[in-house]
């Protein structure tokens, strides 16, 4: 067996794949917002972070002030902060279209301050807890290996949702006229289509897309003002690798950077934090478009 | 027609025909930022008629009809399209009224395939071609329909940009020079195109430097120089006009 080979058990590295794959999840439905926002309003959202932050504080504060549990939370929440971020759009970031790249991500990453500030405010750096949903506490013997629950729920349902967002954008009519947005906006406009309505909705839905992957992180991590500070960086890493722009590719490359992630925590735990950037830096050097870029 | 030659004197002034204005842009004025680069054009489209703006490069054509478009939002005066005030609307919302364009660089989409371009513009009206109509005028595109757009030689993708708009039901189109840069015989195919298009009733405005083949496809003529319209001739006066026409079209 490679695994004796290695002198690790293979319930240690199967585990650590699961944990890969679930970090890999998240990582590619934020890159996968990531990279349609980018397309469509040519801005770096740094928010991304903060907004994946107030999809898990959304759905805390709905269970704790109203009662609502996890099961409607899980659209009630992206759905609200896909609001707030389309607010954002029309108000602040529709302003900047015209202007270089920095301008938008200088905003938005004010922007993130200010959010993430305003949570430290209300509810301090100490983390709160989000129960996992009854139906999905425990989990199931494989033989080789105990599955949580949970953590199987959260994989499956981040592939179901980057696999329909895919489904939407390369095989639907509506899905046509966001790939002709990203390339020729002005012409599309000009074939009768509402393009500024769709940069907004665009927005909300790679705002939702954060949100949602909150949702699904609060009963894994705790639900704190600062996650999405965290999480935002290595996604910033995952989408330079797979190439800013490509939709594919930022599932792919987010799935895979998990599991290479979860399998260097097994080999060589020191670099688990770091490889991430390893592997962007090596990237960068060698094809600067990202794996999956276009020239 | 008696009327034609002296109407000729009078640029933008309203056609003697019985056909009614379709679309008739009046004092029209748009700036690139600072600069000023149409200076009160003024011309008419009757219904029905194939209509040419000819000029040098740079005398405002293709600014003129992304004015029309709405693709330029700093214009003044006055662009009706059937009645419809232009001026002040949105690009998609003019599309809608009925207006088919084509652009110069006719703006093929690199991440589709010929097919998918083909069927990439909403239905805005009824009574547009169905694909197999459009594979009938141009039965390139259908060979090449699982091709990528930008694979397409250069007169098929002028085919695919005019193919495109002829599904959507928009009865009045803007072709900025479909005919620059392509080969004789594809330019007496597009030729014929057009002149299969104005006998089922489009009304068509040509942007052209070539007035050899404006002349075998259009009605009547605007010259353009300087952001401004300077004369209109008729199709029929052309021959009587060339020293004036060279004139103005010489580089």
């Amino acid at each position: 067996m490679i695994f004796d080979l290695l002198g690790v058990p293979p319930q240690a590295l199967l585990g650590q794949l699961l944990l890969g794959l679930i970090n890999g999840s998240f990582y590619a439905l934020l890159s996968l917002g990531l990279a349609l926002i980018f397309g469509m309003l040519n801005i770096i959202n740094f928010a991304h972070g903060a907004l994946y932050m107030m999809g898990a504080f959304v759905s805390w504060m709905l269970l704790t002030y109203l009662g609502i549990p996890f099961w409607p939370s899980l659209i009630l929440a992206p759905l609200i902060v896909a609001l707030f971020g389309m607010a954002l759009e029309r108000t602040m970031l529709s302003k900047l279209y015209h202007l270089d790249h920095l301008y938008g991500l200088l905003l938005t990453f004010g922007l993130a301050l200010i959010i993430e500030g305003a949570f430290r405010t209300m509810y301090g750096v100490s983390g709160r807890v989000y129960p996992i949903p009854e139906i999905l506490r425990g989990g199931t013997n494989l033989g080789f290996m105990f599955l949580p629950n949970y953590r199987a729920f959260v994989v499956v349902v981040a592939l179901f949702v980057c696999l329909g967002v895919w489904f939407f954008i390369e095989r639907t009519r509506i899905g046509s006229y966001l790939r002709a947005g990203t390339e020729n906006p002005e012409l599309l406009q000009a074939f009768g289509i509402n393009v500024p309505r769709m940069i907004t909705l665009t927005y909300g839905l790679g705002v939702g897309l954060a949100a949602l992957t909150g949702v699904l992180a609060a009963p894994i991590y705790q639900v704190h003002p600062l996650m999405g500070f965290h999480m935002i960086i290595v996604v910033f890493a995952v989408v330079v690798i797979g190439g800013l722009g490509s939709m594919l590719g930022a599932i792919v490359t987010g799935l895979l950077l998990g599991v290479v992630e979860g399998f260097t925590r097994v080999f060589y735990p020191e670099a688990s934090a770091t490889v991430v950037f390893i592997i962007m830096a090596i990237v960068l050097l060698l094809r600067p478009q990202g794996l999956f870029g276009k020239r | 027609m008696t009327l034609e030659a002296s109407e000729s004197e009078r640029p933008g002034a309203h056609p003697a025909d019985s056909a009614p204005v379709e679309l008739s842009v009046q004092d029209l004025h748009a700036y690139y930022g600072e600069s000023h680069v149409l200076h009160g054009m003024s011309f008419d489209v009757p219904r029905g008629e194939v209509v040419t703006l000819l000029g040098r490069n740079g005398a405002g054509k293709t600014t003129c009809l992304k004015c029309i478009m709405g693709l330029l939002r700093q214009r003044k005066g006055s662009i009706r399209f059937s009645g419809t005030e232009l001026i002040g609307m949105q690009p998609h919302r003019i599309a809608r009224l009925g207006l088919g364009f084509c652009p110069e660089e006719r703006g093929i989409y690199a991440s589709m395939t010929a097919e998918e371009n083909l069927l990439l513009p909403p239905k805005i009206q009824e009574g547009g071609m169905s694909v197999e109509e459009i594979y009938r005028l141009f039965p390139n595109l259908k060979e090449r329909a699982k091709s990528q757009g930008t694979k397409l030689s250069g007169g098929e993708q002028q085919m695919l940009a005019i193919g495109r708009i002829l599904r959507t039901g928009a009865k009045t189109l803007l072709l900025d020079e479909p005919t620059e840069g392509l080969a004789p015989v594809i330019v007496r195919q597009i030729g014929d195109i057009i002149k299969r298009l104005r006998a089922s009733g489009y009304t068509i405005v040509l942007v052209e430097q070539n007035f050899q083949f404006a002349s075998t496809v259009a009605d009547r003529h605007y010259i353009v120089e300087d952001g401004k319209v300077m004369e209109m001739i008729p199709n029929a006066d052309l021959h009587a006009n060339m020293d004036k026409l060279r004139e103005y079209l010489a580089v």
